[in-house]
């Protein structure tokens, strides 16, 4: 079993206002998923969600600005760390991310160890 | 006389495992914890005593009272006895048979509870291994014998012997003297209580033999204990409430349950008019005092699932479905994992629930194929026997292999 890292991005939508009842289908999607990932005894670290309001961004020159790295339209969401044989099998997990539900993706990386530099 | 005897024989043996944790408690404090042996002699001296002179005399009025007092006479002993031997014996002439004697442990009530709660937070020593945590509770706490703990553990009265021999000898050196240390310093402590209490009153309810009392007395004396905590400012936390919850929860259920395994295979078969309507309204007081704070603990979880399971309607599975996943997040269990598929196979329907049992991977578990046994059934009873036939196979007794095959029988 190696280790991954699922990585959550999604879009900057100004717009999206979702309504509680929403926002209350899109916590159980996602309690729903990382439940069933923790169910097979693959979860390594249920990770964190990565607040937006409460981010900056250090440059070179200690340049500071507000918010996510956005250069991009997209940002990070969050991230959980899973337990999975090899990627394909790491990847068919991300394939019940909610995030995917509302136009984000999922990064897959495999975490490396010391005696494995990929 | 006879009838002394078989009344002291009745009432003693009851009255002995409540009242000599307490007096044990209590002189352990007065002598140091370390001198664990002294005040066990003590109090087991003095109900020898007791059951001598009641089966002869016939019980006090104030059996509790003639207990401190015969302790308290043993314990001037034991101090003249041991100044003797350091030679201090001038020291005798300031004895007297006086209620207020310095240097005598407190027999209050305040006192005995205070003892009782430092006795739980000494015995309760993480760096004790959880399997001897529990012989060390049944001793310490409980009262219980050796031959009493190898009963409950079904394993002989040496395992039990050394066990125990090497969990003292750690609490012995392990030098913080809890007895007189403020229990709010130290809070780490918490969680190890919270562990033991939980894993005692889980020998009783996970047992696979029913009709064995003294498993099932784990039970009574883990709620029993998990009380002393929220009866006391102290201790009284949202997270102890939770476990009482939960014990008092599990524990209304189980007049309705042959055993643990069969509540397993059947799950929502149980006769619910069978449950412990009292047991269930304490249940709900205790989770709703272990509600009263944003603290938020397993135990809560565990029993927030408990408490659904009492109430009837199909609303609860999506309840009951959130919890399993929370708890799943905390700590991952196979039973958890199993028990948050059914309820997901509730709610989601049973091809759903099938999809996710698959991904389980429990194949050596009996319990995952009573699961997909009951999931095929409606969908593929021929796949659902042969699930049903693998969890035969991996049955551990003829009850189990019975209800299974009942089951497989309803096909």
């Amino acid at each position: 079993m190696k280790e991954y890292v699922l990585i959550f991005r999604n879009e900057l939508n100004p717009e999206q206002k979702p309504s509680p009842e929403q926002m209350q289908e899109v916590l159980n999607n996602w309690m729903n998923w990382m439940g069933s990932i923790a169910a097979q005894n693959r979860m390594v670290d249920k990770g964190n969600r990565l607040s937006v309001a409460n981010a900056k961004t250090v440059r070179p020159g200690n340049l500071v600005t507000d918010g996510p790295y956005t250069e991009i339209k997209e940002f990070i969401n969050g991230y959980i760390v899973v337990r999975a044989a090899d990627i394909d099998e790491a990847v068919e997990m991300a394939k019940g991310c909610p995030v995917l539900m509302t136009g984000g993706n999922v990064e897959v990386r495999s975490a490396v160890s010391p005696d494995d530099n990929s | 006389m006879d009838a002394n005897l078989s009344i002291v024989s009745g009432l003693v043996p009851h009255l002995f495992r409540i009242e000599y944790t307490k007096l044990t408690a209590v002189l352990c404090r007065h002598f140091g914890f370390d001198q664990i042996e002294t005040a066990e002699d003590i109090a087991s001296e003095t109900f020898a005593r007791a059951l001598e002179s009641w089966s002869l005399h016939g019980i006090p009025e104030n059996p509790t009272a003639w207990l401190y007092k015969v302790a308290k006479n043993r314990t001037i002993d034991q101090i003249r006895r041991h100044r003797l031997h350091s030679g201090a014996q001038n020291e005798l002439e300031h004895f007297s048979q006086t209620a207020e004697i310095p240097g005598l442990p407190e027999l209050s009530p305040g006192n005995i509870v205070d003892s009782q709660l430092r006795m739980i937070f000494a015995v309760c020593n993480p760096l004790v291994s959880p399997e001897a945590q529990v012989a060390l509770a049944l001793q310490l706490l409980c009262g219980f014998s050796v031959e009493e703990i190898a009963g409950v553990f079904l394993t002989s009265r040496e395992t039990v012997k050394k066990r125990l021999y090497r969990a003292r000898e750690i609490l012995r050196a392990s030098g913080t003297d809890i007895l007189r240390v403020k229990l709010t310093e130290i809070p780490e402590r918490s969680e190890r209580v919270y562990l033991t209490l939980y894993l005692l009153f889980s020998e009783g309810y996970f047992s696979n033999t029913p009709g064995n009392v003294i498993r099932e007395n784990c039970c009574a004396e883990a709620m029993r204990l998990a009380a002393i905590l929220t009866e006391n400012k102290e201790t009284d936390t949202p997270v102890a409430n939770a476990l009482l919850a939960l014990m008092c929860y599990q524990a209304s259920r189980i007049p309705a349950r042959g055993n643990y395994c069969e509540e397993l295979i059947l799950f929502e078969d149980q006769d619910r008019q069978l449950w412990d309507r009292n047991l269930i309204d304490k249940g709900n007081h205790y989770l709703v005092k272990a509600c009263s704070s944003p603290v938020y603990s397993r135990y809560h979880i565990e029993a927030s699932i408990a408490f659904w399971h009492t109430t009837a309607g199909d609303n609860r599975w999506q309840h009951i479905l959130d919890l399993y996943n929370r708890l799943l997040l905390l700590e991952y269990s196979p039973v958890a994992a199993l028990n948050r598929t059914f309820a997901f196979a509730r709610v989601n329907g049973a091809a759903a629930g099938i999809t996710e049992a698959e991904k389980l991977g429990l194949t050596g578990n009996r319990f995952y194929h009573s699961l997909l046994g009951h999931l095929y059934a409606g969908i593929d009873p021929a796949v659902a026997r042969s699930h049903y036939a693998r969890a035969i196979d991996l049955s551990l007794t003829q009850v189990e292999k019975k209800t299974l095959q009942k089951q497989m029988d309803r096909l």
